[in-house]
């Protein structure tokens, strides 16, 4: 084995520190790509943004755009946009309705499935030993699982199940959906796109990261009169865990059920969204409804790509070493529409390209990408918090709210994929 | 309607509305913030559309869609010194050009103009273009901002942030 072989991933990560090249080397971002972006699991969209059979639109995993199709049989199907003939695109549609998808280049056509329909000028290929149309249609990604309606595609053949890779954070997804008094989140706001010329792992680390809000967002804290401020103060009881397999979470919980006020999670009071209220105590009972909202939707980053920040879905997409695409929606409950109105209010004012939260927290993203190519020190420390970490209940690394055990847990999975 | 006669009435009022605008830009380009949101009317709406320019702001994301109350934030938040994405503040210029006004039924103008901004940031220099519509209120001898549209030319990709005032 030569000394490459891993691009000494293990002398560049240790504990509670991790070396500045990871961040920037293209031949590590290359190998990332092929042991984490097409290899694990990866999200790629929610069932509920294809409602009717035949609806696609434009996903990605990693930076290669990939088909979601609800084909004619209702199957999700997650679709390579690349024709098997001469490797043109068969769809640059963002979104629609088609049965089949046609190649301009050569008009060879196929199912919304895949299959290979027929070829253009069939006569050309009639009798050849190769011109097989069975094995002609568009790629497939070769594992599709869902969760709770979150559409997760695989590149591996093989490899672990989409249960085993979610493990106990799984039940991070149970949570967002307990928001709903019909137990489901939809998709249907459309996408903000916003792109960073960073490294996808300083955001990774950064959405539970509890230690930057204090400072990077006091902007917006300081004059919209938000609770959030507090949630991330050193006096927060709010913790940060580490669910393994690169999951984490700042689990806000504690602090709202010490104020023990339904709805304060989401800065608002029940009086304001009566018809809400109503249909979750029909729905859970309403003792079950109101720990429901008191504890509010999970702060999760489910990896290698899907965040939820209470209100919002964002996905995460490298483009290049140094180049990064956070899409972003409004979650949307169904049976929820006066919670719904006002999850696309807040979320419009608080992410995407001008939003009061991801503008800064983008421009962090930036100027910690060009500082980490500043030679010295050649490292990023890690620590905090290692000493008052403790495990929980369930096994899990928990600690305070603004402790790098998020980080720590990312880098651990990150360490065990790029040396598999 | 569109205005295409030239009669000296209808050239006073192109004219007094290119000179709104343009000094909205300007104002823009230097932030000043605090006289910039002062063209505002009590119940303007700033909206910057994603992904088109036909969607619906009540039912699908935005860009930027602010109501009075969330102007003045906006506003509120650039001066904090804090708001670190204009923290050094970009360096600002556009041009304005392409201006086309209507009268509309109720006594407003709708006037469209097209934009090219160049931006200079710690990231780097980039060009953004939009075409931006403004329903203007006439208020004493100048106007009152009730809606300003911009429909930035690459609204359906990803974009950079957007934190100046556009």
């Amino acid at each position: 084995m030569s000394a490459n072989s891993h691009l000494d991933i293990g002398d560049r990560i240790q504990s509670n520190r991790v070396h500045g090249s990871l961040y920037h080397d293209e031949q590590i971002f290359q190998e990332e790509l092929e042991r984490i972006w097409f290899k694990t699991w990866v999200y790629v969209g929610h069932e509920s943004e294809l409602p009717n059979n035949n609806d696609f639109i434009m996903k990605s995993i990693g930076p290669q755009p990939i088909i979601m199709v609800r084909d004619k049989s209702g199957e999700i199907q997650l679709l390579q946009n690349r024709c098997p003939h001469r490797g043109n695109q068969v769809c640059v549609k963002q979104k629609g309705n088609a049965k089949l998808f046609t190649c301009p280049y050569h008009s060879w056509t196929f199912a919304n499935s895949g299959e290979l329909m027929g070829f253009a000028f069939p006569e050309g290929y009639e009798g050849h030993e190769t011109a097989d149309k069975s094995k002609l249609g568009l790629a497939k990604v070769p594992r599709v699982a869902s969760y709770r309606g979150f559409v997760f595609g695989s590149m591996a053949e093989e490899g672990p199940s989409l249960e085993d890779h979610l493990g106990g954070a799984a039940e991070m997804l149970d949570r967002v959906c307990l928001t709903s008094p019909e137990g489901e989140i939809e998709v249907t706001a459309g996408f903000l796109q916003h792109k960073t010329r960073s490294n996808w792992k300083f955001l990774v680390e950064n959405e539970t990261d509890g230690y930057h809000p204090a400072f990077v967002h006091s902007s917006i804290f300081g004059v919209a009169d938000s609770g959030i401020g507090a949630l991330y103060s050193n006096k927060s009881t709010a913790l940060a865990r580490d669910y393994g397999n690169g999951h984490t979470e700042i689990d806000l919980r504690p602090e709202f059920r010490k104020a023990d006020v339904p709805l304060q999670w989401f800065g608002t009071t029940a009086e304001r969204l009566p018809d809400y209220v109503a249909s979750m105590n029909a729905a859970y009972g309403e003792k079950r409804a109101r720990e429901i909202m008191i504890d509010g939707t999970p702060h999760a980053m489910i990896y290698p790509n899907l965040f939820i920040a209470e209100i919002q879905l964002f996905v995460i997409q490298p483009v290049a070493v140094n180049e990064t695409v956070q899409h972003v929606t409004a979650l949307q409950f169904k049976g929820a529409p006066d919670l719904n109105r006002r999850m696309r209010q807040q979320t419009m004012g608080s992410v995407g390209p001008a939003g009061f939260l991801l503008a800064d927290d983008s421009e962090m993203y930036e100027r910690t990408q060009r500082g980490v190519q500043s030679k010295n020190p050649e490292w990023l420390f890690l620590g905090r918090g290692e000493q008052r970490e403790y495990r929980d209940d369930d096994g899990f690394r928990v600690s305070h709210a603004t402790d790098e055990t998020p980080s720590r847990g990312i880098w651990r999975h990150y360490r065990a994929l790029m040396e598999a | 309607m569109l205005v295409t006669e030239d009669s000296v009435e209808n050239l006073v009022l192109y004219h007094s509305v290119s000179q709104f605008i343009y000094t909205e830009a300007r104002l823009q380009d230097e932030h000043h913030y605090d006289e910039w949101e002062a063209l505002w009317a009590d119940d303007g709406v700033y909206w910057v559309p994603a992904n088109g320019a036909d969607i619906d702001p009540e039912k699908e994301m935005s860009i930027i869609y602010d109501n009075r109350s969330r102007i003045a934030l906006r506003v509120r938040q650039l001066h904090t010194g804090r708001r670190y994405a204009q923290e050094p503040a970009s360096s600002l210029r556009r041009t304005i050009s392409n201006v086309e006004i209507s009268v509309l039924d109720n006594g407003e103008i709708e006037a469209s103009a097209n934009a090219l901004i160049f931006e200079s940031n710690l990231r780097g220099e980039f060009v953004w273009a939009a075409r931006n519509i403004y329903r203007l209120r006439r208020e004493g001898a100048s106007f009152k901002i009730a809606k300003k549209t911009v429909i930035l030319a690459n609204n359906d990709k990803a974009l950079y942030t957007l934190a100046f005032l556009v």
